[in-house]
């Protein structure tokens, strides 16, 4: 797969650190979504959501820096000019009504700004405006499973590959038996729910997470522009493996989706006794629980 | 800690008790509040101690020494709880509101003394009752959040959920007492001439944080309650399989748990206001706005709860509700940080510890603040949500402001509560090794949790492991500056060098540094006169 970005860190060594996020900085063209080492910003986006949200977290964060700055710069200020030596003695200044405005007035404007372009983020991220196609996710005690209800109807689970089966250039914690599989520029309806106890379905790129809660269905949206492996990790306490639920998600053309797709319905129709359980696009995945 | 010798030469009928009756049988505002003081440091130690452990099991990927998961997350449970109910809580309120409220307002004690002593009593039991949790049938692996079904008895079997839930009974009955008794003292007991708008802010601060804990508790404690029947008496408020939700809990926790947060940051908003004042040597600046700003903090912190539960599947009109009302905070708030700014402009100010811990305070709570900002946004939280970042941020305004607030109002007050001098040097030492210990704690999770690394996980992929290190590296450092405090406390306790009624000079123009230091055992017998009293 990935072969060129496999970058095994020496756990120890600060200084193979370094090396290996320059090597993964510079290899920062390859399709994979994952955390590089001393990474310090988000992963890049792989959906229109996760680049909304990326360019309004770019807007949050040159605003907070300023107001940081400004604040320590006049702590700075203070300590220099207003120290007992320098400046023995105190002012009894203790109202300034024009001053008191300012600074109510300044951070409202500065919130007015912000709470534009959040809304419009919210408003765009909440649902897909014309579903292709449905991914029915379900989260257990401690894996995923995957239902594509229009696309044959078959189920599988997916769970972790545990550190002893782990290959060079497989990613610890991250990699999992069966990948989920995705076209890729299709816009892609995902409806959650869970078995047991309420996990959360994640994947940074994507800038999808959402509670899987039981005894609902919630929603979510996925466009993925570019092909390649996703990961993700379960976000949502939810008990003694919580740290050991991935989400690896393998976006592949549309094509190759369709063979996938030929081939999965075979294979996990196989692997499983029970008769597939065929949902349909729009009925409540209440169905699901007990 | 304070002297036999310095009883009231006046009162011939001061009859106090001694030995362990004086302690347990406490009537007294100053012992109980020292009471509380001691229990939150007991609580600290714990508290801390936990903490160091899941740095040192978060130092490297792969297990370190904790195999067991359950007790990784019993582990992240406990040191949720003991922080919150057992160190900030006591401290901030029930160790320096049961010392400085009557001090301050010039009455000789809390309304209820008697209500004082049971309200301080029951915090022991609860932390009996949280240490009995954590040592039986695996411990709850909650988080301190307990959100069902993870909490119901299908997937806690045990006792451990319902020792925790007990506990936290008896912390919420000890709370509501002690801020009925808050109330009460504050309204009806202050000193002729001292209005509400006279008041230090940290009356205010007092009277607001009790105000949210009446208010507040009440929920928390009918939550804990159906959970505790859902657990064991087959009702199914939270269980979906019996007509429940478990998103009403969250609902219901989160309507006590955000006002649960400023519960803990008011009261050290009110410490850091009577510091800046008393080291700049000047009053208050725009005393009105940050009193009323504590008040908005306060009103608002209600009507914000779901802004936890950003990712529950809510509609997305709800979300954007939250989202506006939650930037709202950031109004008052930002009118507090610019008025303690211009209380120290044109000040003549002395950096001594307790100015240290609260500039350091100032600081660090606007970066944690700015992040709040962040976070309160629906849209880009879906990126942040229950990542290091939240885990960053969260500590930044409480576990780094709330406990630098502690540190100040330690050394601010040490000379009021034991009569004497703390070591300077030692203090600013510790103040040094705090201030860099907890930034390069904390501030490597803002980038871990950019790059999506979630919370509460025992290990983690092997790209975390260069800011986990930094990370755990600042936990140690921070812990040494935690034992570094014992040190002071211990030198300052077995000093001989005491201090005078006070220390600070003409800045502290509070009441409390009108009695002698230490504070006597009775103070104020004779309603102060407060014609110039306080600063406004």
């Amino acid at each position: 797969m990935q072969n060129s970005r496999r970058l095994i860190i020496g756990i120890n060594s600060g200084v193979a650190f370094f090396f290996a996020a320059f090597a993964a900085f510079l290899a920062s063209g390859a399709n994979a979504a994952e955390p590089k080492p001393w990474q310090m910003n988000f992963q890049p986006a792989a959906t229109p959501v996760m680049e909304k949200i990326i360019d309004f977290h770019n807007l949050l964060l040159t605003i907070q820096v300023g107001i940081v700055v400004l604040v320590l710069g006049l702590m700075l200020y203070i300590i220099i000019k207003f120290n007992s030596k320098s400046n023995p003695e105190p002012s009894k200044t203790t109202h300034n009504t024009a001053l008191e405005v300012i600074w109510t007035v300044i951070p409202i404007v500065i919130l007015i700004v912000l709470a534009v372009p959040s809304m419009k983020l919210l408003f765009f991220m909440d649902k897909a405006p014309n579903p292709e196609m449905t991914l029915k996710i379900t989260g257990h005690q401690w894996y995923w499973s995957y239902e594509y209800p229009d696309n044959g109807g078959f189920e599988f689970d997916s769970n972790m590959v545990p550190d002893e089966e782990i290959k060079p250039g497989q990613r610890r914690l991250l990699e999992v038996d069966n990948q989920v599989v995705l076209p890729v520029n299709t816009e892609i309806r995902l409806l959650m729910t869970s078995e047991d106890v309420i996990h959360n379905w994640a994947i940074p790129s994507f800038g999808v997470k959402m509670d899987t809660v039981p005894g609902r269905t919630n929603e979510s949206w996925i466009k993925v522009t570019k092909p390649g492996v996703y990961y993700g990790q379960c976000s949502e306490l939810c008990g003694v493996n919580h740290g050991f639920m991935p989400v690896a998600v393998k976006v592949v053309s549309k094509e190759e989706f369709k063979k996938w797709t030929a081939k999965a319905k075979k294979e996990f129709a196989n692997a499983k006794d029970a008769p597939v359980k065929v949902v349909e696009m729009n009925s409540p995945a209440q169905a699901k629980l007990r | 800690m304070s002297e036999t010798a310095h009883a009231d030469a006046h009162d011939d009928h001061d009859h106090r008790p001694t030995g362990w009756r004086r302690w347990v049988y406490s009537t007294n505002h100053k012992d109980i509040g020292t009471m509380y003081l001691a229990l939150a440091m007991i609580a600290a130690i714990v508290g801390t101690a936990a903490s160091v452990v899941i740095r040192l099991e978060l130092h490297e990927p792969g297990v370190q020494f904790i195999t067991d998961f359950q007790f990784y997350n019993v582990l992240v449970t406990a040191h949720g709880f003991i922080m919150v109910f057992f160190v900030v809580m006591p401290a901030l309120i029930g160790g320096f509101g049961n010392w400085f409220i009557p001090l301050m307002i010039g009455t000789p004690d809390m309304a209820f003394p008697r209500m004082n002593n049971i309200s301080f009593w029951l915090l022991p039991a609860a932390l009996i009752l949280l240490v009995i949790a954590g040592l039986i049938d695996g411990g709850p692996g909650t988080g301190w959040t307990v959100y069902p079904p993870l909490a119901n008895a299908d997937y806690h079997p045990g006792m451990a959920v319902d020792f925790g839930i007990l506990s936290l009974h008896l912390a919420g009955a000890s709370s509501i007492l002690g801020a009925i008794n808050f109330i009460s003292t504050i309204i009806n007991m202050r000193a002729p001439g001292m209005t509400f708008h006279r008041m230090p802010l940290f009356i205010w601060a007092m009277l607001l944080t009790a105000i949210l804990l009446l208010l507040a508790i009440p929920v928390l404690a009918g939550a804990l309650t159906m959970l505790l029947t859902d657990r064991n008496f087959g009702t199914a408020f939270f269980d979906p399989a019996g007509g429940g939700d478990p998103l009403l809990w969250q609902h219901l926790f989160w309507f006590f748990g955000h006002p649960e947060v400023y519960i803990m940051i008011i009261p050290a908003f009110g410490v850091i206001s009577e510091i800046v004042s008393t080291f700049s040597k000047k009053p208050i600046f725009g005393y009105l706005g940050m009193a009323y700003a504590m008040a908005a903090i306060g009103v608002v912190g209600f009507i914000v709860w779901a802004h936890h539960m950003y990712t529950v599947g809510f509609n997305v009109e709800t979300r954007a509700y939250f989202t506006l009302a939650t930037m709202v905070i950031a109004v008052p708030t930002g009118i507090k940080i610019f008025s303690w700014l211009a209380t120290m402009w044109g000040g003549s100010i002395k950096f001594d510890t307790p100015m240290l811990f609260a500039m350091g305070f100032i600081f660090l709570f606007v970066v944690g603040g700015v992040t709040g900002v962040t976070l309160a946004n629906a849209g880009a939280d879906q990126a942040f949500h229950d990542t290091y970042f939240v885990v960053a941020h969260f500590h930044y305004v409480l576990s780094v402001a709330a406990i630098f607030a502690m540190y100040a109002g330690f050394y601010y007050w040490i000379g009021k509560m034991s009569g004497k001098q703390y070591p300077e040097g030692l203090a600013r030492l510790q103040f040094w090794v705090t201030f860099i210990g907890v930034n390069i704690l904390f501030f490597p999770q803002h980038f871990a949790g950019m790059a999506g690394m979630p919370r509460r996980i025992p290990d983690y992929p092997d790209a975390y492991a260069g800011w986990n290190m930094i990370s755990s590296w600042g936990a140690y450092i921070t812990a040494v500056g935690a034992i570094l405090f014992f040190v002071v406390l211990w030198k300052t306790l077995t000093s001989k060098e005491t201090v005078s009624a006070n220390q600070w000079g003409t800045g502290a123009n509070t009441l409390e540094w009108t009695v002698e230091s230490p504070a006597p055992f009775h103070t104020h017998e004779q309603t102060p006169s407060i014609s110039t009293q306080p600063a406004e």
